[in-house]
Formats: structure tokens, sequence, C-alpha cells
């Protein structure tokens, strides 16, 4: 089952959901362009966009999009450490666009 | 994304059509565009041949092309190692083989099994650019009609199970049936990358490995 897929099937029992998308790679980058990410407002994911070093933050970003409604553009990489708590230790870098479905 | 846009794409991949989803990543506008549509030698044309999602400008192109297939002729050991791969690797997997002795739904559960041969149910089946076939079967009966088929297909990879003198047997026989040399260079054989395989899961692994190379490098 793809992740689209799956959202589908979540949708049907009534859940809220968010879908990160990984839209652009600098580099060393573990999950490659067009991985996805969906998360539920409680937290529950299926996927990935990177091998686990940003997915907390994309996740807790994800929840917010599901109460806020909209869309965001994240982005990480080494020399991002300061602005976001995960970083990439590959040194990578990824653009991550997160949207609430509706 | 709209919920309704999530039902068209997934309607899409159902249908096996080639369909994008292009989102404006600051506004959050989004259109799906299909790839029957799409103006030949254009950057969205481009991106549906080559299978790669991509930015372009503020704009996120992603393509939905069907998924991949493989088609396994022989319900065999190699083929019960591979199926669990393949399908870690997106693949839609259907396995022929006219012995019923072989293909039971007991030894192959969880995919399309086809108790026929190969010539009669390949012709419905439309062998594409996002195909792979592999003739495991070891048995010229089974295997050489659908390598023929095969070959007059855009399959991006096409592996035949043998040693070397087997191989250059089933060359010979292909040849009488009016293949060139160049059409036979597309048939891997014997199957597999040459990693020393010992064992059917050990060579699903080599199998596997030289259809990924086929897919993701065009090569053998």
């Amino acid at each position: 089952m793809t992740i689209l897929e799956k959202a589908e099937s979540w949708l049907g029992q009534g859940r809220r959901l968010a879908l990160a998308t990984v839209v652009e790679t600098w580099g060393s980058a573990p999950q490659p362009v067009g991985s996805q990410l969906l998360v539920d407002a409680e937290g529950h994911f299926e996927g990935a966009v990177s091998g686990g070093c940003v997915e907390g933050e994309v996740i807790t970003q994800a929840q917010d999009v599901i109460v806020s409604g909209g869309h965001r553009l994240l982005e990480f990489g080494v020399a991002d450490e300061t602005a976001w708590r995960a970083g990439l230790a590959c040194g990578g870098r990824i653009k991550i666009y997160v949207e609430a479905l509706t | 994304m709209k919920i309704s846009t999530l039902n068209v794409l997934n309607d899409a991949k159902r249908a096996r059509r080639a369909v994008a989803l292009i989102t404006n990543t600051i506004t959050g506008e989004e259109r799906i565009e299909t790839r029957a549509d799409a103006q030949a030698g254009s950057d969205l044309e481009k991106a549906f041949r080559f299978d790669k999602s991509a930015m372009l400008g503020d704009e996120f192109i992603a393509i939905h092309n069907p998924p991949l297939r493989l088609v396994i002729i022989g319900a065999v050991l190699i083929t019960q190692s591979l199926i669990p791969i393949a399908r870690a690797c997106g693949y839609d997997i259907t396995v022929i083989d006219p012995r019923g002795a072989f293909a039971t739904g007991a030894r192959f559960p969880d995919i399309t099994l086809l108790a026929d041969w190969p010539q009669e149910v390949l012709p419905d089946f439309k062998l594409d650019a996002r195909t792979g076939v592999i003739a495991l079967a070891h048995d010229p009966k089974i295997d050489d009609p659908a390598l023929e088929m095969a070959l007059r297909s855009e399959a991006f990879y096409i592996g035949a199970l043998g040693s070397k003198k087997s191989h250059a047997a089933r060359i010979e026989r292909l040849t009488k049936s009016g293949f060139d040399a160049t059409d036979l260079a597309r048939i891997a054989g014997p199957i597999g990358l040459s990693i020393g395989a010992v064992g059917a899961p050990e060579i699903a692994i080599s199998i596997m490995a030289q259809l990924t190379q086929a897919l993701r490098l065009g090569r053998l």
C-alpha cells in the first residue's frame, strides 16, 4: 500500500491528516525527492522523509498544520541546526512541504 | 492537498494512468496534469519519462507514474524468494506457470498467479516500459514464448535463468525465431549480477540488483 492509499484508508477511519513531502534535496540525502510522511492528529505516522533524523520535527509541524490548516515549507541541513532542533547528520540538506489534507 | 486530489491520484494509480500533481509551494495551489496531455520535450514530459519529481520555480512537480510491474515466468523456489524483495521495491507481481503443481495459491499467496501458458495470457498484458520480465521456469517450452513476447515489447528488463551453456542454446533457438543480436543482447542471461550467489535467496538478490540497475541506470 502506498502512502496515498494509506491516507485514503486513514481518512476512511475519520482521522485528520497531514502530508509531508520531500521536494528538494542537496548533497547526501537519505530519502529521494517525492518521499512522503503521513501524520495524523495524534502523531501516528507512516513513511519517511529522512533516515529518521528530522521526522520528530516534521511530525510536530504536521500536527500543527492539521490544527491550523494550510501548508509550510521546511528546510533542514547541518547549517540550519541553530534554526531547527533537528539536523541531518549526513551533511545533506532537504526541503519538505507540509500540508493538511482537507 | 485536497481530499478530492488524493482520490484522483489513487484512481489514476489503480487505472495505470500516469499523472502529475503540481503544487505551488508558496500559495498551496494544486492541479493535476496527465502524461497524455504533456507536450513532447517539455519539462513535464521529461519528468514523466525519467520518473523524476522535482521543483520547477516555486512549483513542485510530483510524478505519479503507474506502479512498476514484474512478470515472472515459473512458479519455482527462486520466485518465492524474489517476491518479497520485489514487493518491497514497489513492484506489482504476476507469476505465470502452466504447471498446476507449481502454480498453487498455497505456495504463492497474495500475488497474481496464472496457471496458464505465457503465450495465452501475456497478449492481454501491456508489457510497457514500466514492466520487467523474468523467465525462471528453466524449460524452453515455457520460457521461450514469454521471452519472444518480451523482446517484442518495451519491457525495461528481460532476464532468463540458466547456465552459460543453456543461455547459448537459448540464443540459438531465438535467433532461429528471427531475433537479431541487438534484440538478444536485451536478455540478461545467465540472469543476475555476478555476486557469487548460492541458493535461491541469494540468486533472488542478484536478480533484484540487476533489475534495479536496468531501471535506474538503463543498462544490464
